[in-house]
């Protein structure tokens, strides 16, 4: 029986990187993915004729440029395109927008407080400052704090360098950044609810907590650390949907001689005498492989595809207490003409950016308070664009693709699962929003998919819907994550490895976890990682 | 119902987002002379780089009287019983010895006593005071006036200012009928009417030549520029761009936020925050005067000697301008940086601004050098120059200070 050099269970976006690197290292790789499509929660799905939906990620910054370009993905077809700001409605028919030019984006917050449009300035050195702190340690495997090995000591040089290099009160400042919350991080600096909301929005977009819930300063740098070709902390759309990415991938991927199996569900891993020797399929046929990788989260990979016994128990309990918990949904429309906001005048960059109706940190956190008590947000937080404004190849001219992240969705409604009825009633939330501030709305659509968690968790196999593939809090973070002691993509089980957004650095459609991985894979392989493009530097 | 007057100005200036670079009130008689088209944002207004041709331009300073735009500039007015002891408060001079009608050039600096900017302070009252800058600081002055009688408000856009400089601006401001105005000696302001309302009008400027400022409401912008280019006309008044007066502040050694430094509040990596005896701005601090924002750490670094860097004038032999060129000291040995430099036609010397890490330009001041990259018809052209630390202004002009001024 033939037996892989390396086995990666799903096609993520991460999976598909990971196989990526360790194919062109001369590995002979197999990608089983359970969907017949691959991309996990980067895919564009063709659920109506002539309309290209990005189905769960819809944005894209954090992608990082050293791996489109050491897999050759420009050749492969994917383009990222920027785009403008954005804004938030104001239920007094106004709108705060998000201007690129900055004087420009100066006077529009001028029009809400004078104070707060010079206070900007201040607010964006401070988070930049804390980004470039973060963003070298992306495309770096974590150190192991517990390990006295002279790579982890070193590792832990740099980090501790880093820290070293930062005087006492800047130590303090990332500290207390790391775990404050995102309103009172915005506090500092800003008075106006409309303007504390729209920038609070990165703080709690994918997570469980509240503006008000200690970590959520965290999330937003999260959010703030990727760039469009060196612009850092914009946000472009990938042409074609977030697809367009996992396309290039898997296509660069086969391009180098790897190979792909749709259709494919992992049932579990084989274990032989405490080691992975490959997968058995959901039919039961099995599949050998040298090595395994899993793109699945940590929990799905070890709560359901390896038998407890296998495992050390204080890595199981662990595991078992990753908070992974799901908070957002999605709705995804198809409209047959663009929709009009009269408070945004026609010529307005606004419809090309990200839109929302959230105007008040308040109004956020109970938009949470209802998730708390297991509903969905009565009154939810939207994140709002309309791609084809930008991208041609989605819809049909003069028709339009509208992707609506939704917070917050719980994983299970007051304690049961969802129904049918639920998740209507989840979308109806949605589109009364949206028709609020967009009279006639309702009857430009053409189609429209609603996923709420359990659509997410049944498809993409993110348990409990969590976007991340687990919680960015701090406890869940660096050598943290995640698990202490497993933070280098290894696994109890020799043979078997993490590669998914559960790893160092996190979820988001960034790659970084796919690619670390390989290289630890690599390492142990004692391969050459010469394919690897280094981390950019940030001077 | 103040609410809802509110939303209704709001909304109405939704469409800035149409016209990214604004117009200043002076900008139709600037566009009227733009022949060079050559624009640049200055804090998000469409100003000129030139109007008609830089280098003549220049020598329309130092030899007429040159007319400049300076309405983008950041000008805030702070009024109230205690705008005095504010302002003593958060800038580094004393400005309880700034008498009503004079002007201080100032900086203020952050807590930990690096430069936020610099700027001039107009005293116009005992108790009404406008402060100029470069950068933009509304939230820590209202934060900062916390416990003070003041009011703090941002006046940029309400206020028009023109700078005219150069050895006939005197007479082209009493030709044009400003009654009085020779009796301002150099740093005075007064008050002048004008097109049935009051200008201030003070003898200061960015040029170190003969020359004054002048203030004036954005609706009465027009009538002024008129009236001066009428009075001016046979005393050879020009409009001039950035580039001109750019060349006329390096001969005055005078610095550029954000050009020779960066503020505070800018400064990404906090290895660039500098102290004001970093920067040259030493001599604004007064130990003397009552508690002033980030007094402790710049005392603290002066007594324990933690002075990283400073700011020296540079001539450089040659006369290939070595603008942002690196200094070294021994030719090997670096230890600085050009932040602006020209060939000077007053001074007739290849001049510079340049910031040295300490001891360089301080105690050691022999044997420095700079690298000068001459892109001559696609090649570089590397020169290495000898650089002599040398006391600014560059150039000193009695003109400037003459009572009464000259006519030319
Ligand atoms: C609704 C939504 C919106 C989002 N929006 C954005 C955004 O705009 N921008 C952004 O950067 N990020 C966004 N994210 C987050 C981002 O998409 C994810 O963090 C990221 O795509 C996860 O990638 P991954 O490769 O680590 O894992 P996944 O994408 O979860 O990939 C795991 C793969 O494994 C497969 N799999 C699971 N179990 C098995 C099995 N037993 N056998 C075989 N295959 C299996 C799955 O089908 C899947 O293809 C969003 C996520 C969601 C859900």
């Amino acid at each position: 029986m033939k037996a892989w050099d390396a086995i990666v269970i799903g096609g993520g976006h991460n999976g598909l990187v990971n196989a990526c690197y360790l194919q062109r290292a001369g590995l002979d790789v197999l990608v089983v993915e359970k969907n017949d499509w691959v991309g996990g929660a980067a895919t564009s799905r063709e659920l109506t004729p002539g309309f290209l939906y990005s189905n769960c990620s819809y944005v894209c910054s954090l992608f990082r440029p050293e791996i489109m370009r050491d897999l050759e993905l420009p050749r492969f077809g994917l383009q990222v395109i920027s785009y403008e700001g954005g804004a938030v409605f104001t239920r007094d028919g106004d709108y705060l927008a998000n201007y690129r030019d900055h004087d420009a984006h100066r006077r529009e917050f001028a029009r809400f407080s004078k104070r707060d449009a010079e206070a900007y300035d201040r607010y964006s050195r401070d988070v930049t400052r804390q980004c470039r702190f973060i963003q070298p340690l992306l495309m770096r495997t974590a150190p192991d704090p517990t390990s006295l090995k002279p790579r982890d000591l070193g590792e832990l040089l740099y980090l501790g360098k880093k820290f070293a290099d930062l005087s006492s009160e800047e130590m303090a400042l990332t500290l207390r950044f790391w775990t404050m919350s995102i309103s009172e991080f915005l506090d500092e600096y800003f008075e106006t609810d409309v303007i504390k909301a729209n920038f609070a929005l990165s703080g709690i977009i994918g997570t469980a907590l509240g503006p008000m819930s200690p970590g959520t300063a965290y999330v937003l740098l999260h959010h703030y650390m990727g760039e469009v070709d060196g612009s850092v902390g914009a946000w472009g759309y990938a042409r074609g949907g977030m697809g367009a990415i996992t396309k290039a991938l898997a296509a660069s991927f086969k391009a180098s001689g790897g190979t792909i199996r749709t259709g494919a569900e992992v049932d579990h891993v084989l274990v032989h005498g405490g080691k992975a020797k490959g997968v058995v399929l959901a039919g039961g046929e099995e599949v050998y492989g040298k090595l395994v990788v899993s793109n699945a989260d940590v929990k799905r990979t070890f709560l359901k595809l390896v038998e407890e016994k296998e495992l050390p128990d204080i890595f199981l309990r662990r595991v078992k207490n990753f908070k992974i918990r799901g908070s957002s949904g999605k709705v995804n429309i198809a409209l047959d003409s663009l929709p009009e906001f009269p408070a945004l005048p026609k010529d307005s960059p606004v419809y090309r950016g990200d839109m929302h109706f959230t105007d008040s940190i308040e109004r956020m956190e109970r938009a949470y308070d209802d998730w708390k008590a297991g509903r969905w947000s009565a009154d939810p937080f939207l994140d709002m664009v309309i791609p084809t404004t930008l991208d041609p190849t989605m819809a049909p001219p003069g028709k339009h693709f509208m992707s609506c992240f939704v917070q917050y969705a719980p994983p299970r409604i007051a304690g049961r699962e969802w129904t049918d009825a639920d998740r209507d009633g989840f979308a109806e939330s949605v589109i009364a929003q949206i028709a609020e501030y967009s009279p006639g709305f309702r009857d430009r659509i053409v189609h429209m998919e609603v996923r709420t968690p359990r659509e997410i968790e049944a498809e993409v196999g993110l348990t409990e819907g969590n976007i991340f593939q687990g919680e960015l809090t701090f406890d869940q973070l660096l050598f943290n994550r995640p698990v202490p002691g497993y933070a280098q993509y290894r696994s109890p089980l020799s043979g078997l490895y993490m590669c998914g957004s559960s790893t160092h650095p996190g979820g988001g459609v960034m790659g970084a976890p796919g690619r670390n991985a390989a290289a630890e894979i690599l390492r142990d392989l004692a391969k050459s990682t010469s394919h690897m493009s280094p981390a950019h530097d940030v001077i | 119902m103040t609410s809802q007057l509110d939303n209704a100005a709001r909304t109405l200036a939704q469409s800035h987002f149409r016209t990214l670079r604004l117009g200043t009130p002076f900008q139709p008689r600037i566009d009227a002379l733009a022949k060079t088209q050559d624009w640049y944002n200055w804090a998000g207004y469409r100003a000129p780089h030139s109007l008609w041709d830089e280098e003549l331009e220049y020598f329309a300073i130092r030899s007429q009287a040159a007319l400049f735009d300076i309405s983008p500039m950041t000008k805030y007015r702070i009024e109230g019983q205690d705008a005095e002891a504010f302002l003593d408060r958060v800038t580094l001079r004393d400005v309880t010895k700034l008498r009503s009608g004079r002007v201080q050039y100032t900086a203020w600096c952050d807590d930990e006593g690096f430069v936020l900017d610099d700027g001039t302070l107009f005293r116009l009252s005992p108790t009404r005071f406008r402060l100029c800058s470069q950068e933009r600081h509304l939230p820590w002055l209202l934060d900062s006036a916390l416990g003070f009688d003041v009011i703090v408000e941002e006046e940029t856009e309400a206020v028009a200012g023109l700078a005219m400089q150069g050895p006939t601006s005197f007479a082209v401001l009493r030709d044009a009928g400003f009654a009085g105005v020779e009796k301002l000696k150099i740093f005075d302001l007064a008050e002048f009417p004008h097109d049935g309302g009051t200008i201030v009008i003070s003898r200061t400027g960015f040029t170190g030549d003969l020359g004054y400022e002048l203030f004036v409401l954005a609706d009465k912008a027009l009538s002024l520029w008129d009236r001066l280019m009428t009075a001016g006309e046979l005393r050879g008044v020009r409009a001039i761009g950035y580039n001109a007066l750019n060349r006329a502040r390096l001969e005055a050694g005078l610095i550029v936020a954000n050009a020779d430094f960066t503020t505070a509040e800018h400064a990404i990596r906090t290895d660039r925050l500098r102290m004001p005896d970093e920067i040259g701005l030493g001599f604004m601090i007064d130990p003397e005067k009552g508690h002033f924002n980030g007094r402790r750490a710049i005392l603290e670094a002066r007594a324990k000697r933690k002075l990283r860097h400073v700011l020296v004038g540079l001539e450089i032999e040659g006369n290939i301008p070595a603008e942002h060129a690196i200094v070294y000291h021994k030719k090997s040995q670096e230890v600085g940086l050009v932040s602006a430099a020209m060939w000077s036609p007053m001074a007739k010397r290849n001049i510079a601004i340049a910031s040295l890490a300490r001891p360089y330009g301080d105690t050691m001041v022999e044997d420095l050098w700079v690298e000068i990259y001459a892109m001559r018809e696609l090649q570089y052209q590397k020169l290495m120059k000898r650089a002599k630390v040398m006391a600014r202004p560059f150039i000193k002009l009695d003109r400037r200070t003459a009572n009464p001024p000259a006519d030319f």
